[in-house]
């Protein structure tokens, strides 16, 4: 089965077409693109490319494959919805994935329990615990660094992701994972159960918008 | 030629917009709205807006292709609003055109939501003269445009210097304790109400005779209201409504019939949520038989954003041959016009 992934969960704009048949994931052909904010501009040439690579067009396609997040990324919506219009035009299934066991899976750290740790902005981190199988026991969740920290102390005592490197602070006396592993989207096919019914493809926000109802209106005449 | 079927997506603010044309003649019109979201926080919230998009994107162009009576195969091209609105919201429905024109193999065109203002009322009254002048006023716009030809030639005259004219009804709305959005609540309390109870101030804009600028009215109501009420008396709020909405409707009307006469155009397109305005409408129709000026000015529902003027304008460039947009063209909240 032919299936399409992409995420935008994080700075990475990444594609993959992969031949899925039973446990076996074969990568055909992927683009993985730094774009900052330019996610909306990036994803369509991308998967267009690489469906090119792969000698594949959008019919052939059985089911696509898309990161959630949890991210603080407008871009976010843009793979997600992505999945969303193609699903329908296509007549196709999506899976969504949480982004976090994209970078779980990436790394593998060799004995488990470690913790993916993403910067979330605004002095908050997007968290998520891994046992020793590599599989997702806790979370996602969002909180401050150091409360994480402290929550985790006792759990495990390695960490990865832009989260734990942005707070060195918080995270002393762990093993924090230098680099910033960002997802890749065919990661996030080996981390699929396709066996499973496809879901909502809702994203992980984790936040609600910060929108206040407003109060009484201010006076404009000094009193 | 037949005329081409365009699918158009519009989600520059609130308001999540599907419309399918064949050429000038309206094949469906769905919208999802969040403004009862929006209500709660008496403005348009955009990160609120966008998460609606997402939501309602996929339904409402299910609800679009099943009220056209197609299939997204019949589409000849996708149009959709590149901007200027919000950057978030623009964002969700150019990702969503994008992957139905890749899935479908299906041109697409990245369109100006202003553009789309005027291009609309084709399907209401017919295919428009390649020149015009076109006011456009909403909650998150107020221009006025001289249109020498409608896919490529668009030139600002003039801009709201501050609020836009709808925000000043929300704002107005709200000192007078009126629902949000303000503009058909002021509409329906103005009717019992004497417009020139009250002389508001009619804001101009130095050295730029066709922009707007209405803080300077919207202080002035709020200024009366508080007097008032200082005072212990009852605020009429029947005439603050509709002395505000002559104020507002005069200032607009007489500079779009002034930039008609100046650069000798016969046409003025008038479009936007504003547009809705009922004394508007009618200083609009008053001013422009005086001026020997035709007016146009499409139904209430295709004024306010829509799906169907994204498709409209949409399908007047694939009429004149334009060659569509590369996959990689941006959301832009700040596009200028051509
Ligand atoms: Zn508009």
């Amino acid at each position: 089965m032919l299936v399409l992934a992409l995420d935008t969960s994080s700075p990475t704009v990444t594609v993959a077409v992969c031949d899925v048949a039973g446990g076996d994931v074969r990568l055909l052909a992927e683009r993985n693109e730094t774009a900052d904010n330019r996610h909306g501009e990036r994803l369509a040439p991308l998967i267009t490319a690489s469906l090119r690579e792969a000698g594949v067009v959008p019919r052939q396609l059985g089911t696509l494959v898309v990161g959630l997040g949890p991210a603080p990324f407008t871009g976010l919506r843009v793979g997600i919805v992505t999945a969303r219009a193609m699903s329908d035009a296509l007549g196709i299934a999506a899976y969504g994935v949480c982004s976090l066991d994209g970078i779980a899976h990436r790394i593998a750290i060799g004995d488990g329990p470690f913790a993916v740790v993403t910067d979330a902005r605004r002095k908050q981190v997007y968290w998520a615990l891994y046992g020793e199988t590599g599989h997702r026991i806790d979370g996602p969740e969002l909180a401050p660094p150091a409360v994480l920290a402290e929550e985790l102390r006792s759990r495990t005592t390695d960490v990865v992701g832009a989260g734990a490197l942005k707070y060195p602070e918080s995270f002393a006396g762990f093993t924090v994972r230098q680099g910033d592993p960002s997802p890749r989207a065919v990661d996030l096919v080996w981390c699929n159960d396709f066996a499973a019914p496809p879901g909502d493809l809702a994203p992980m926000y984790l936040r609600r918008p910060d929108a206040q109802p407003p109060g009484r209106p201010k006076a404009v005449t000094p009193s | 030629m037949t005329a081409p079927v365009v699918l158009g997506i519009e989600t520059s603010c609130d308001e999540t917009g599907v419309g399918i044309v064949r050429g000038g003649e309206l094949l469906a019109d769905a919208l999802a709205s969040s403004v009862e979201e929006q209500a709660r926080f008496g403005g348009v919230v955009p990160e609120v807006a966008s998460r609606a998009h997402l939501e309602a994107m996929v339904p409402t162009v299910t609800r679009a292709l099943d009220e056209a009576g197609l299939r997204l195969a019949d589409v000849d091209a996708i149009a959709v609003t590149a901007g200027p609105g919000l950057a978030g919201a623009l964002l969700v429905g150019v990702a969503a055109a994008k992957a139905y024109a890749l899935s479908a193999g299906k041109p697409i065109y990245g369109v100006n939501h202003l553009a789309a203002h005027v291009a609309v009322d084709r399907l209401a009254n017919g295919d428009l003269p390649e020149e015009c002048v076109a006011l456009l006023v909403s909650g998150g716009h107020s221009s006025l445009l001289l249109v020498r030809g409608l896919v490529d030639n668009l030139t600002p005259l003039g801009a709201t210097v501050d609020d836009a004219a709808g925000e000043a009804f929300d704002k107005v709305a709200r000192v007078l304790g009126l629902p949000f959005p303000g503009g058909p609540h002021i509409d329906r309390a103005a009717r019992d109400g004497d417009a020139g109870a009250i002389d508001f101030p009619r804001g101009v804009v130095r050295d730029a005779p066709y922009s707007f600028t209405f803080s300077g009215l919207k202080t002035a109501v709020a200024r009366w209201i508080e007097a008032k009420q200082r005072a212990g008396e009852q605020v009429p709020v029947a005439d603050v409504a509709a002395s505000f909405q002559e104020a507002v409707a005069d200032v607009l009307t007489a500079r779009a019939v002034a930039a008609c006469k100046a650069h000798d155009v016969g046409t003025l397109v008038i479009g936007g949520g504003v547009a809705a305005n009922s004394r508007l409408r009618a200083m609009a129709a008053d001013r422009c038989e005086a001026a020997g000026i035709a007016l146009r000015t499409p139904p209430p529902k295709l004024c306010t954003d829509n799906g169907a003027m994204v498709a409209a304008l949409g399908a007047l460039l694939v009429e004149r041959g334009v060659e569509p947009s590369q996959l990689d063209f941006p959301a832009d909240s700040a596009m200028a016009l051509i």
